[in-house]
């Protein structure tokens, strides 16, 4: 009669036994194994490659559709035409608001009749200034209708240049393709040209992190110093370990969340 | 290669990483985040020059004065005008949400033609030009069979040009039936006209008075001029100014005032005669102005002595006669008080007795006319025409008696009875209407007894709305030839209701005309153009514009500048050629009515056993009740305890529901004489016991999907009761009764 020890002994016995013919199919698998596991790699490594192609290359050509402007404007020539730079066309106007593109009003002026040879000038007076129609503008720069920006506070109050924002467009023989994100509807130049989201210029985007970027690096000077995007935010959070909701940043005007109001820039 | 379960998985870890590597998802998760805040048929408004535009509000008889702010062509906000002698920059929730009028879903877009039976709703669009000809048409057979007599006009106002077009139209085609729709003015003219002898307006000097004793007046609830009337009671408060409320519900007006006085309703007239009484007694008055310049003054003393002392004052109206010879005191002894009467929003007349009574406090304290006081305001003299030509049909036409009896024997003096309409044309004692015009009026709805009236229009055979907006009237008519909205056309408004000095305000295209519609005062002119002979010769001008320009003249230019014109200075009249009376003096006792003063009170209809109930209205700033309904922003801000859902409540006394068994929040069925209603049960310790309150301004059933089949229409549920001295309506209420549903 066996104890239990005995038993227990046999086991291992017997396993220790069964180890040997099973040794070499240990061995196969491993070798199996191996080649498997360059499989796995290669197919890992082409899953990365080809999503990356998508992802950096393929998905913002199908991201944005092309559009060409109704006529070519040559920035250059006009800025020589005219007395005031920029603010010739793009003025404030007298409450204080600013005008953006130029309306027909003021290219009237000297386009009532053809001046030139350039088949947009003669393009832009024959269908538009004689019919009366306002050119029907892409605008690069159209911010979504919840964003309330001021030209007179950066302007006039911040003294800024129009090239910090709007980049040298005032430099330029003729308007670049126009392109429009087929999801929102606004323009690339706001997310910028790189799909990353990674600038050089302070002109290469306008999201709210320029905003916000700008506005901490001159805190000393300017008033609205808190702008919290939601990247910004998010990193904040992580890096203080704090729950979202719980953390106390800049002392704004708003007595409940302590940060300067939203609505001072979101309508 | 093969590509086993693993090759695949390690792809989609590996596309996986790369997808998290690359900005695919970043990107799209801000492009969505963007996509879902600004969805595509969210509308954006447009962005560009702005730019203002003076005009003057005409969506009620306060005429505001008003600027547009417009984007390029689009008008974006309507704010009070800043220096403008009503409003000075203030603005009120209905004037403010004017766009919605504009641009709205309830406006008539094109003329259109009635298929099918009448209000069913089928339309058809026709064009202007054949619009006008079947109206010409339909005009010259009832012309040419004799009866112009039997065309109507129902008009919001009777001043103007455009009203007084209608007017002039009417008279060279040959009927007199041209009808205002009624107000409180109703009741102030003929008083003004049987005491003072003039055809004035009343106007108020609110500015400097020091008491106000409001007899249901809603100062503060629509009535007069609603942004002057609140921009006074801000000024009352800091200055110390008295304002006692006379009203058996606490409205706004008289949660605000400084004393609040429940009154059995319909009793007012019997307390203005107890005050007099007290005032009379205690040698309180203006001995000096009751000397010179009053007339009958003692034998209205032994009346007033006589008939109304505190004691049966008190019984009559339930308030204690303490209180009754306080008040007296408190009005007497003020160096500016002044008296007012029309209840609610006051767009119903009162009792030619109740009115006399109130003025003739103000006259015993000797405020007619001056600073503080009541006014008799002429209207601005400018609109002089040449005469009008009149045919023999006309002159037979016009020799007919008014349809409404007004200017009959029974009435001389009352100007327009329009609620009489119904009844005189169902009693066939006349003739009937066999053409109606309406303009910025709704019958069907306004009009106490909603049935008869809508029953009333049924019967006349051609009915033309000149209404922009699909109202119940619109939609009850034959022919709609919808007029611009205020804010697209120019019109001539002179002094405001209540004002004390002459003023006129022009009234001009804010906008283009956004739709198919055209200014009634061309439609008129044209229409009488097409009629031909001495109608068409009596309309000289091409188009409303030119006469709207000739009329006006020298004013024309300081109006489109301004946006009004006023007379310089105000001219303080001397007593002595105030009044026009027979005696040459303020008549206490009319010898044109030789009114007697008996206190008579108005009885309202209903059983008393039947209808142990007495259901009134009342009215609130939030809630239109004229030609105009509520525009969305407007229903928007009705209370829950007026308006839940499609259910309105209606208001009763905690005692009275206990009473009853009921209790807050159940639903109920009301029933008057005239009709029945279900409404809900709101208790409110604010009304005094045995009343119901209904709000006036709901129960639309046409306008537009934000307002019809809201409520119950107040009007539907009451019929008119006529003054036996003035001929007009002066129901206050009407008896009721209370069923659980």
């Amino acid at each position: 009669m066996h104890t239990l020890d005995d038993h227990a002994k046999d086991i291992s016995e017997n396993a220790a036994g069964e180890a040997g013919p099973n040794s070499s199919l240990e061995m196969n698998l491993k070798e199996q194994d191996t080649g498997a596991g360059g499989t796995i790699i290669l197919f890992f490594i082409l899953g990365l490659f080809v999503s990356l192609v998508v992802g950096w290359i393929i998905f913002p050509k199908l991201l944005y559709s092309t559009k060409k402007q109704p006529i070519d404007f040559n920035h250059v020539f006009h800025v020589e035409e005219v007395d005031n730079g920029c603010e010739s066309c793009h003025f404030f106007r007298e409450d204080g608001t600013f005008s953006g593109a130029p309306k027909l009003a003021q290219c009237i002026d000297c386009h009532e009749e053809i001046q030139g040879i350039s088949p947009d000038e003669i393009k832009f007076v024959e269908e538009y200034v004689s019919k009366e129609r306002e050119v029907p503008w892409l605008i690069y720069s159209r911010q979504p209708d919840c964003v309330f920006f001021s030209h007179a506070a950066h302007i006039k109050g911040a003294q800024m240049d129009c090239v910090t924002c709007h980049g040298h467009i005032g430099e330029s023989e003729s308007l670049k393709v126009y392109e429009e994100n087929r999801v929102t509807g606004y323009s690339r130049d706001i997310w910028g040209k790189s799909i990353g989201g990674f600038k050089k210029n302070t002109w290469d985007r306008m999201k709210m992190d320029d905003c916000a970027e700008c506005h901490r690096e001159n805190a000393a000077n300017i008033e609205k110093t808190d702008i919290q995007t939601p990247t910004q935010r998010l990193i904040d959070h992580i890096v203080n370990l704090v729950p979202p909701g719980t953390s106390t940043f800049g002392k704004g005007g708003s007595v409940q969340t302590e940060r300067d109001p939203c609505f001072a820039c979101h309508k | 290669m093969k590509i086993g379960r693993r090759g695949f998985l390690s792809f989609v870890i590996g596309g996986a990483a790369g997808t998290a590597l690359s900005p695919l998802p970043w990107k799209m998760m801000d492009d969505s985040s963007i996509w879902t805040q600004m969805w595509p048929w969210t509308p954006v408004p447009e962005d560009g020059e702005a730019s203002y535009v003076n005009s003057v509000c005409t969506l009620c008889s306060g005429h505001c004065g008003i600027t547009v702010r417009k984007i390029n062509n689009r008008a974006v906000k309507i704010e009070g005008m800043e220096g403008h002698p009503v409003n000075n920059g203030g603005m009120c929730l209905l004037g403010l949400s004017g766009l919605q009028l504009l641009y709205g879903p309830m406006r008539v877009k094109t003329p259109l033609k009635r298929t099918g039976k009448r209000g069913q709703g089928g339309w058809e669009k026709i064009s202007w030009n054949d619009a006008v000809s079947e109206v010409v048409e339909k005009l010259r057979d009832i012309r040419s069979e004799g009866h112009p007599q039997t065309v109507g006009f129902i008009s919001g106002s009777d001043r103007g040009t455009v009203s007084r077009l209608f007017e002039r139209f009417l008279t060279a085609y040959g009927s007199p039936n041209f009808m205002r729709m009624p107000s409180v003015r109703d009741s102030y003219e003929l008083t003004q006209y049987l005491m003072q002898g003039v055809e004035a307006l009343p106007g108020f000097d609110f500015e400097n008075a020091d008491f106000i004793l409001s007899f249901g007046s809603g100062i503060i609830d629509g009535w007069g001029s609603p942004v002057r009337m609140s921009r006074v009671h801000s000024a009352w408060q800091s200055a110390d100014v008295k304002v006692i409320q006379i009203e058996p519900r606490l409205s706004n007006t008289a949660a605000k005032s400084d004393k609040w006085i429940p009154i059995n309703p319909g009793t007012e007239a019997a307390l203005a005669m107890g005050l007099a009484h007290v005032i009379v007694k205690e040698s309180l008055y203006d001995a000096a102005f009751i000397e010179n310049y009053v007339e009958g003054f003692y034998d209205w003393k032994t009346r007033v002595i006589d008939k109304y002392s505190p004691e049966t004052v008190a019984s009559m109206t339930g308030i204690d006669t303490r209180t009754i010879v306080v008040l007296a005191r408190g009005f007497a002894n003020a160096s500016k008080p002044l008296a007012i009467c029309g209840r609610g929003d006051g767009s119903s007349p009162v009792s030619l007795k109740e009115c006399m009574a109130v003025n003739a406090l103000n006259a015993l304290v000797g405020n007619i006319n001056k600073k503080g006081g009541v006014w008799a305001v002429s209207e601005p003299d400018y609109i002089n025409w040449p005469e009008i030509e009149m045919d023999a049909k006309a002159s037979a036409g016009m020799q007919h008696e008014r349809l409404d009896g007004a200017g009959s024997k029974t009435y001389p003096f009352t100007r327009y009875l329009l609620p009489r309409l119904p009844e005189t044309i169902d009693s066939g004692e006349k003739y009937p209407l066999q053409a109606l015009f309406v303009s910025e009026a709704n019958p069907i709805y306004t009009l106490p007894g909603t049935q008869a009236v809508r029953k009333t229009l049924d019967e006349i055979p051609f009915v033309v709305s000149f209404s922009s907006y699909m109202d119940e009237t619109a939609q009850n008519a034959d022919l709609i030839l919808p007029n611009h909205i205020y804010l697209e056309r120019y019109e001539d408004v002179p002094t405001p209701v209540g004002m004390i000095q002459p003023l006129i305000g022009l009234s001009k295209p804010v906008v283009d005309p956004q739709l198919d519609t055209r200014h009634v005062g061309d439609v008129i002119i044209q229409m009488a153009k097409g009629l031909g002979g001495s109608v068409a010769d009596t309309f000289p001008w091409d188009s409303y514009d030119s006469c709207l320009k000739e009329t006006l003249g020298g004013k024309w230019n300081s109006l489109i500048e301004d946006g009004f014109w006023s007379d310089s200075g105000l001219r303080i009249q001397a007593f002595e050629t105030s009044f026009d009376t027979a005696s040459g003096k303020f008549e206490l006792i009319s010898r044109d009515t030789g009114s007697t003063l008996q206190f008579k009170p108005v009885n309202i209809e209903g059983d008393e056993k039947l209808y142990p109930l007495v259901l009134i209205p009342y009215d609130s700033i939030r809630l239109a009740n004229s030609f105009i309904a509520d525009p969305p922003f407007v229903i928007k801000t009705v209370e829950d305890t007026v308006l839940k859902g499609e259910h309105v409540f209606v208001e009763i006394n905690p005692k009275t529901a206990r009473a009853k068994g009921l209790r807050e929040g159940q639903r109920v069925v009301l029933i008057t004489p005239k009709g029945k209603a279900e409404v809900k049960v709101h208790l409110f310790e604010g009304i005094m016991p045995g009343l119901v309150a209904l709000p006036r301004g709901l129960g639309h059933t046409a306008w537009d999907e934000f307002l019809a089949d809201k409520g119950i229409n107040f009007n539907a549920l009451i019929g008119p009761v006529e003054d036996p001295d003035s001929g007009l309506d002066v129901a206050w209420g009407i008896r009721a009764k209370i069923e659980k549903a």
